[in-house]
């Protein structure tokens, strides 16, 4: 907490380089019967220390790719990926946190025990967990759940479960592969808020996966626009939010431009994805 | 509280529509086809006392041959689910044959295990461990090929050892599953032993049936298949018990 106050004054400043994909692409080797599938890049991406990075694109287009990448849970077909220096490889570096779009809380464990996992097979010593854990569930508002089974929790709660799983084992490097895609709107946007206060509590890095414009806009510093599949960064929009924001910015006009700005390169590589056929009838309906 | 009364209100309610039922059939069927439930619970508590001896051996032999049955098909069905739920291809391959084992007749081919086995013992252990194998190792096999892809992950990104991943993310999030199979195992090893003893067999259950039935004796026949009846019931009562509390948190 007092490094995230410390760490974001600084970063911002220095623009000290975190985590670096140098000439990444991932081609999936064919499968029988299949072409090999070139899925991502090559891209080239520098994430800054404490900064707020969403990736934006079409569906299909690798972004879950390039994140994977970058946790080192697959490796890169060619060029190299880097966390604080040292090369990654094989392994996912202590230091970074990955939640998953899909539901991964455990559901033989309660809500503390799911929250508690990541310490225990460390080794930790109980009362740091206890400590951690506690102030992780009160944190993401769980305080009262931790008793509970995640099959009694709704879907952003599960989430949250995910969430204060990753943040006990206290990550540099967040990496969050579009943990909202299956909320409503609502909660979505309450959930931007969460990361957003998440982020200035632990001064981390964020390197967010999302399809919703908005969500990207609205929490970064800078949003990278990706095309159709293999997946290349299009554009960098730096948003210039001030750290202290929530979801209210929605309201602001600079809101308004970056979005139109995502979407002017969003729109024609979203109608590459939907593929030849179904492009004519989704451009009479798509209203930019 | 009340649950737990509504749930034996329940229970009791159906125990007295089976009584009600198996009395009303004594009236259509008569004597000759089978005994009232009056008549046959008078003949268990015989069975259980003055016959004792000769009942508790034909139990022993029975209880025995389903013990090692139920020990090979859990070892055997859990080894061979495991392996192939771990690799892909194997699975992929074995399904179908799986699938087809599993609804064939294992009665046709009874002949050939004796002939392997012999008469006696081993035949009607193995003839109850085929039975069980299979739902066993189904069961077990698609448990570990439905884990989400996500625990996996999980598991790597918290930098887990192989042996922590088997022991913390893959065994618990496939129990459910394999303890389903274990508890349809069960009960069909239970059913394979006691087929086997129907035939080519001078002790057990099942031969104690299939006696009384050639000698007209509806007593022990009704009254050995009433045991057999609550003990199965009762063993699959725990286990479905154990089978819902694992599932209840999924």
């Amino acid at each position: 907490m007092n490094a995230g106050a410390s760490g974001n004054g600084g970063g911002r400043a220095a623009a000290e380089l975190h985590a670096e994909l140098g000439g990444v692409t991932r081609v999936y080797p064919a499968v029988a019967g299949y072409r090999p599938v070139h899925a991502l890049g090559p891209v080239d991406l520098d994430l800054r220390r404490g900064e707020f990075f969403s990736v934006v694109g079409p569906s299909g287009c690798g972004k879950s790719t390039l994140l994977e990448v970058l946790a080192g849970l697959q490796p890169p077909s060619e060029g190299k990926v880097s966390f604080e220096g040292k090369p990654v490889h094989g392994q996912v570096p202590e230091g970074v946190g990955v939640v998953f779009q899909e539901d991964a809380s455990f559901p033989w464990l309660s809500v503390w025990d799911n929250a508690a996992f990541g310490l225990r097979r460390a080794g930790v010593d109980s009362a740091e967990i206890e400590r951690r854990v506690g102030d992780a569930l009160a944190f993401m508002g769980l305080k009262d759940f931790q008793r509970a089974y995640p099959a009694q929790l709704s879907g952003g709660m599960r989430q949250r479960v995910c969430i204060a799983r990753t943040l006990v084992l206290q990550p540099r490097l967040i990496l969050l592969d579009e943990p909202f895609g299956a909320l409503d709107a609502q909660t979505r946007l309450l959930m931007g808020d969460e990361v957003l206060r998440l982020w200035r509590r632990t001064g981390a890095t964020i390197l967010l996966i999302t399809h919703a414009l908005d969500e990207a806009a609205m929490l970064s510093d800078r949003v990278g626009v990706m095309s159709a599949r293999p997946g290349r960064f299009l554009d960098l929009v730096e948003t210039k939010w001030p750290k202290e924001r929530d979801s209210t910015i929605v309201s602001e006009a600079g809101f308004g431009e970056v979005t139109a700005r995502l979407w002017h390169h969003l729109r024609g590589e979203s109608l590459k994805a939907l593929g030849q056929s179904g492009a004519a009838a989704a451009g009479g309906r798509a209203e930019a | 509280m009340s649950d737990a009364a509504k749930r034996s209100f329940d229970i009791l309610l159906v125990l007295v529509a089976l009584f009600a039922g198996w009395q009303a059939l004594y009236h259509v069927a008569g004597e000759t086809a089978l005994t009232s439930p009056a008549q046959t619970l008078a003949y268990v508590g015989e069975l259980l006392t003055t016959k004792g001896d000769m009942f508790a051996r034909h139990a022993w032999e029975t209880g025995r041959a389903f013990l090692m049955a139920l020990g090979l098909s859990y070892a055997i069905g859990l080894a061979i689910g495991v392996a192939l739920g771990a690799h892909r291809l194997s699975g992929a391959v074995a399904e179908p044959i799986l699938v087809a084992l599993y609804s064939l007749p294992k009665v046709t081919l009874y002949p050939v295990i004796l002939l392997v086995f012999g008469l006696g013992l081993s035949a009607k252990v193995a003839f109850g461990a085929i039975h069980g194998v299979v739902p066993v190792a189904v069961f077990a096999m698609n448990a570990i090929r439905n884990i989400k892809p996500a625990y996996l992950k999980t598991a790597k990104t918290m930098r887990l050892g192989p042996f922590q991943v088997v022991s913390t993310v893959i065994f618990p999030a496939a129990l459910p599953e394999i303890v389903t199979g274990l508890r349809v195992g069960f009960s069909l090893t239970l059913l394979g032993v006691i087929i086997g003893e129907m035939f080519a067999s001078k002790q057990g259950l099942g031969f104690m049936v299939i006696n009384a039935i050639n000698l007209a004796d509806v007593e022990t026949m009704m009254a050995v298949a009433f045991l057999l009846f609550v003990a199965a019931a009762i063993a699959n009562g725990i286990l479905l018990w154990i089978d819902h509390w694992l599932h209840k948190r999924v």
